[in-house]
C-alpha cells in the first residue's frame, strides 16, 4: 500500500521551504514531488543569465513572482569587460511579460537594462512591486518615468551603483498623486536634482517609507524637512553636505534626526563638514550600519561619531580612519561584523595617510563578531595577516587589496604566501577570498589544502606557474566562483581540471597564458560549458593556436552557445569550429 | 605516465597539450612536484610585460636605463629593480570602482578649508628644473603666501617672492613675458593650462590640479585665454 499526502498538502509544506537548494533537494524525491514543486515555486534566482534560458525558467517554472538575475562577471566592475559584452535583460522581460502576468519582483545585478525594459516592465505586470537595478546600466531617467507613472502598487525603487544617463530629475514627478505605497527608494546614483517639492509630497504621502537614499543634489539644509515627513525611516542616505555650516541648518538637524527613532542605517555624507556629524548624535547608539565611504573627513572626526556608535555591526569608511581611528573602533564597536576601508587615493604612489596593517590587526584583536573584511592598504606582512588570522578564526570573507601589485612582506621582504596560508587554515568556514601582494605557487597550495568552503577566489598577478592554478582547481571542494588576471596560469591545469568547472558557475581568466588551442581543446571536451575566448585584436584563427587569448570566461549551461555575442567574443564549439554571432 | 617525463624533456607548452587526459576533480596525477615552471612564468616580469602591453612601451627601451618621464603615467624602470613600475596605471587596478573613483577626484579638486578637507597636494614643476616638488595649497591662505613658498623651493634669481608678486598686475605681466622670466601657470579640472592670480585664491585651490613655472616666452599665450575664462565663470 503506498500512502501519500494530497498534493495540496505537499504544496501547502513546501511553501515553508523558501531556500533555492531546499527546493531542489526536494524536486529530487520522485517525480510527482517534482511536478508540486515546481508549480509551488515563486522565487528563482540565475545567477548567470547564460547559463539558462528564459523560455527553459519559464517551462519549468510556470507560477513564479520573483525573479533575481545576475550578468555580467564580477571583474565587469573594474571595466575588465569590454563594452557591449552582453548580459541584455530584454529577452528576459519579453517572456516574463508574456508568461508571468502576477510577476511581483525583478531584481538584476550587472546587467544591461533599457528604457525599452523599463517601460515594458512598467506595462506588463499589474502587480509589480519591487525593482532592483544593482551596477546595472543601458537606461536614461526616461526609463524610471515609466515605472513611477505606471506602476502602482510598487513598494521598492532601488538603483544602487547603477549608471544611469540622467536626463533630468523630472522622472520622479511622475509617481501619480494617489502612489502612497512606496517602501524602498535608492537614487544615490543619479546625478540630476529631482524636484524638491514633488519629493517632499512624495514623502509625505507614503506612510510606508523605511528606506530612503537620496543623491548628491539634495543639498543638506533641505534634509530637516524631508526627515521631518518620514520620522519611521529605518534607512536614510543624505546628499552633499556641504553647505557652509549655519546655527539654523545645524539645530533643525538635530532636531529632525532626534525624532527618528527608528534609524538603524546611515549613508551619504558627500563633501560632508565636519561640523554637521554631530547633528547626528542622538540616532548614533541605535545606529547598525554607517556608510562614510564618500566622507572625506579626516580621522578624528570620524572617531567621535563612531564613538557613539556601541551597537554599530557594518562600517563603510575611507582610508582617512587611520590605524588611530580603526583602534578606537576596536575599543568602541564590539559588535562590528564588517568592515569595509577604501582607499582615497588609489593612484598615487605614496601613502597619503597613516593607515598600515597595524589597523586591520587591532580591528581583528578587539572586535570578536568581525567576520567580513574589504581592506585596501599600502603594506602587509605575514606577521600581521598570522595575527589576524589567529584572532579571527570566524572570518567569512577576505579580502585585502594591497595597491602595489606583487608588494611583498615590507618587513622580510618575502612573499606573503604563509600570512594567507594562515588564514585559511584558521578561518575554516571562509567563503570568500582575495588575494594581493607577492605570491608564489606555495599560497596555492595552502588553499587548496584547508580552503575548504571557499566559494569564490579573486586573483591579481600572483603564482608562478600551472600548479598553483591547478591546486585551487583540485583542492577547492566549494568552489563556485575563480576570477583570475595577471597571473602566469596556463593550458595544463585548465585541462587537467576540465571537469571542475562543470560544479562552477564560471572562471574568468584574463591577462594569462591560456592558447588558443587548448581553449578550442576545452570547448570540444566539454559540452555543458561555453568556453569564450574575448579577444580584441581579431578573430582567434588569425593567429597561431599557441598564442594566449586575451580573456577567458568559461561557464556551465543548458542553453548552449550564447547567440547575442558581440564581434568580439567567440565560443568554443563542439565541433571545434568558430562560431559567430 | 611516460607522457609527462617526456613533457618535461620538452619544457615549453604547445601542442602536446593536446595529448593530455582531461582529469576530474580532485584527483589527477597529472601534476606532481617536479612539474616544470613555465619559463616565462616569472611572476613579476610577467607583470611587466603585460603593463607593457597595455600602455605600449617597449620593454627594451627601459632596460636600456633611460627615464621615461610622462605627464600623466610615470614609469620608472631600471634594469635591477625587483618592484614593477610603481606608477603605472594598469587597468582595473587598483580594483576600485568608478563610481568611486569620480567621486573622490571631484572631492580632490573641490577641498576647501571649511575645516574638513584632506591636504591638496599638487606637483609643481619649473622648467629647467630635473625634480618636480609637492606643496599642500591648503597651507597658504593667498597667492602671496604661494609665491613666497614657491620662491622657497625654486631658486631662480630674479624670480623671487617679491618678483612673482608682480604677476599680479597685468601690465607688469606682460613686460616680463617679453622677457625671458618665469610665469607660474597651473592646469585647472578642466585640463586648461592657467595663468596663476587671476580668480580669487579659494577658488583656484578648488581648482587647481598642479603648477608649473613656465619660461615666459612660452606663457604669452595664456594671458588673453585666462580673462575669457575668468568672464565665462562669473
Amino acid at each position: 500500500m503506498v500512502y501519500s499526502f494530497p498534493e495540496e498538502v505537499l504544496e501547502y509544506v513546501f511553501a515553508f521551504l523558501s531556500s533555492d537548494k531546499d527546493r531542489n533537494a526536494v524536486s529530487l524525491v520522485c517525480k510527482s514531488w517534482y511536478e508540486i514543486e515546481r508549480w509551488c515555486r515563486r522565487r528563482v534566482f540565475i545567477g548567470n543569465c547564460y547559463a539558462v534560458s528564459p523560455q527553459i525558467m519559464i517551462r519549468r517554472f510556470p507560477e513564479v513572482r520573483a525573479v533575481k538575475i545576475k550578468g555580467k562577471p564580477h571583474f565587469a566592475d573594474f571595466n575588465l569587460v569590454p563594452e557591449r559584452w552582453g548580459a541584455y535583460v530584454y529577452p528576459w522581460i519579453s517572456a516574463m511579460a508574456r508568461s508571468y502576468p502576477w510577476l511581483e519582483e525583478i531584481k538584476l545585478k550587472r546587467m544591461v537594462v533599457t528604457d525599452e525594459s523599463l517601460e515594458l516592465i512598467s506595462k506588463s505586470f499589474k502587480n509589480f512591486k519591487v525593482l532592483s537595478l544593482s551596477s546595472c546600466e543601458g537606461f536614461t531617467t526616461d526609463g524610471l518615468s515609466s515605472i513611477a507613472a505606471n506602476c502602482r502598487n510598487l513598494r521598492e525603487l532601488d538603483l544602487r551603483e547603477s549608471e544611469v544617463e540622467d536626463l533630468s530629475g523630472h522622472w520622479l514627478s511622475h509617481f501619480p498623486d494617489n502612489f502612497t505605497s512606496l517602501v524602498s527608494l535608492n537614487m544615490s546614483c543619479l546625478g540630476s536634482e529631482v524636484s524638491f517639492s514633488a519629493l517632499e509630497r512624495l514623502i509625505s504621502r507614503c506612510p510606508n517609507l523605511k528606506t530612503l537614499w537620496l543623491n548628491r543634489a539634495v543639498p543638506v539644509e533641505k534634509l530637516a524637512s524631508l526627515l521631518r515627513r518620514a520620522p519611521q525611516l529605518v534607512e536614510f542616505g543624505t546628499g552633499a553636505c556641504s553647505t557652509e555650516i549655519r546655527t539654523d541648518i545645524f539645530s533643525n538637524l538635530v532636531e529632525a534626526f532626534s525624532g527618528c527613532k527608528h534609524l538603524k542605517s546611515l549613508s551619504g555624507f558627500w563633501d560632508v563638514v565636519p561640523a554637521y556629524l554631530p547633528a547626528m548624535y542622538s540616532v548614533c547608539s541605535r545606529i547598525t550600519k554607517l556608510n562614510l565611504s564618500y566622507a572625506t573627513v579626516q580621522s578624528p572626526d570620524l572617531v567621535e561619531l563612531i564613538s557613539q556608535c556601541s551597537n554599530l555591526k557594518c562600517l563603510w569608511v575611507l582610508d582617512y580612519i587611520e590605524d588611530a581611528g580603526l583602534k578606537a573602533l576596536s575599543s568602541y564597536c564590539k559588535d562590528l561584523q564588517e568592515l569595509r576601508v577604501f582607499p582615497s587615493d588609489p593612484y598615487s604612489a605614496e601613502p597619503n595617510v597613516s593607515l598600515t596593517e597595524q589597523g586591520l590587526v587591532t580591528v581583528s584583536a578587539g572586535c570578536p563578531k568581525l567576520q567580513s573584511v574589504l581592506y585596501f592598504c599600502r603594506q602587509m606582512s605575514n606577521a600581521a595577516l598570522i595575527a589576524i588570522a589567529r584572532n579571527r578564526p570566524n572570518l567569512i570573507r577576505f579580502r585585502l587589496c594591497i595597491i602595489e601589485p606583487q608588494a611583498p612582506d615590507y618587513l622580510t621582504l618575502e612573499p606573503l604566501d604563509t600570512g594567507f596560508g594562515a588564514i585559511v587554515e584558521h578561518c575554516k568556514e571562509l567563503r570568500r577570498l582575495s588575494l594581493s601582494g607577492l605570491l608564489t605557487d606555495r599560497v596555492f597550495e595552502y588553499i587548496g589544502t584547508h580552503a575548504k568552503k571557499l566559494e569564490m577566489l579573486s586573483l591579481a598577478f600572483a603564482g608562478d606557474s600551472d600548479l598553483g592554478l591547478h591546486h585551487v582547481l583540485s583542492g577547492c571542494e566549494s568552489l563556485r566562483k575563480l576570477e583570475i588576471r595577471d597571473c602566469p596560469f596556463g593550458d595544463r591545469a585548465l585541462l587537467a581540471n576540465a571537469a571542475k568547472l562543470e560544479t562552477m558557475r564560471s572562471l574568468w581568466m584574463s591577462s594569462c597564458s591560456v592558447s588558443y588551442g587548448a581553449c578550442k581543446l576545452l570547448g570540444q571536451k566539454m559540452p555543458n560549458l561555453n568556453v569564450e575566448v574575448i579577444d580584441e585584436r581579431g578573430p582567434p584563427d588569425s593567429r597561431p593556436e599557441s598564442i594566449s587569448v586575451e580573456k577567458l570566461y568559461v561557464y556551465r549551461t543548458v542553453a548552449g552557445p550564447r547567440a547575442d555575442k558581440p564581434d568580439f567574443v567567440w565560443t568554443m564549439d563542439e565541433d571545434g569550429a568558430l562560431r559567430f554571432s | 605516465m611516460t607522457m609527462i617525463s617526456e613533457e618535461h624533456k620538452k619544457e615549453k607548452l604547445g601542442f602536446e597539450e593536446t595529448e593530455l587526459r582531461l582529469g576530474l576533480p580532485g584527483g589527477g596525477g597529472i601534476f606532481n612536484e617536479d612539474l616544470v615552471k613555465n619559463t616565462n612564468a616569472n611572476g613579476k616580469r610577467w607583470y611587466t610585460e603585460t603593463v607593457d602591453l597595455k600602455l605600449n612601451f617597449a620593454l627594451k627601451e627601459t632596460e636600456k636605463g633611460e627615464n621615461l618621464q610622462k605627464e600623466k603615467s610615470l614609469i620608472s624602470c631600471s634594469n635591477d629593480s625587483v618592484k614593477p613600475p610603481p606608477k603605472a596605471q594598469v587597468v582595473g587596478w587598483p580594483p576600485v570602482r568608478s563610481f568611486r573613483k569620480n567621486i573622490m577626484a571631484v572631492q580632490k579638486s573641490s577641498s576647501e578649508e571649511g575645516g574638513g578637507g584632506a591636504a591638496t597636494f599638487v606637483k609643481v614643476s619649473t622648467d629647467g628644473a630635473p625634480y618636480l616638488r609637492k606643496v599642500d595649497l591648503n597651507m597658504y591662505k593667498s597667492y602671496q603666501d604661494l609665491y613666497c613658498a614657491l620662491g622657497k623651493l625654486f631658486t631662480m634669481g630674479k624670480c623671487d617672492s617679491q618678483g612673482m608678486m608682480d604677476f599680479m598686475n597685468e601690465s607688469t605681466l606682460m613686460d616680463l613675458l617679453n622677457g625671458s622670466d618665469f610665469v607660474p601657470t597651473y592646469e585647472d579640472k578642466d585640463g586648461d593650462w592657467m595663468l596663476v592670480g587671476d580668480v580669487p585664491w579659494k577658488m583656484f585651490v578648488g581648482s587647481c590640479k598642479r603648477l608649473r613655472i613656465m619660461k615666459g616666452t612660452e606663457a604669452i599665450g595664456l594671458a588673453p585665454r585666462a580673462m575669457e575664462k575668468c568672464k565665462n565663470r562669473s
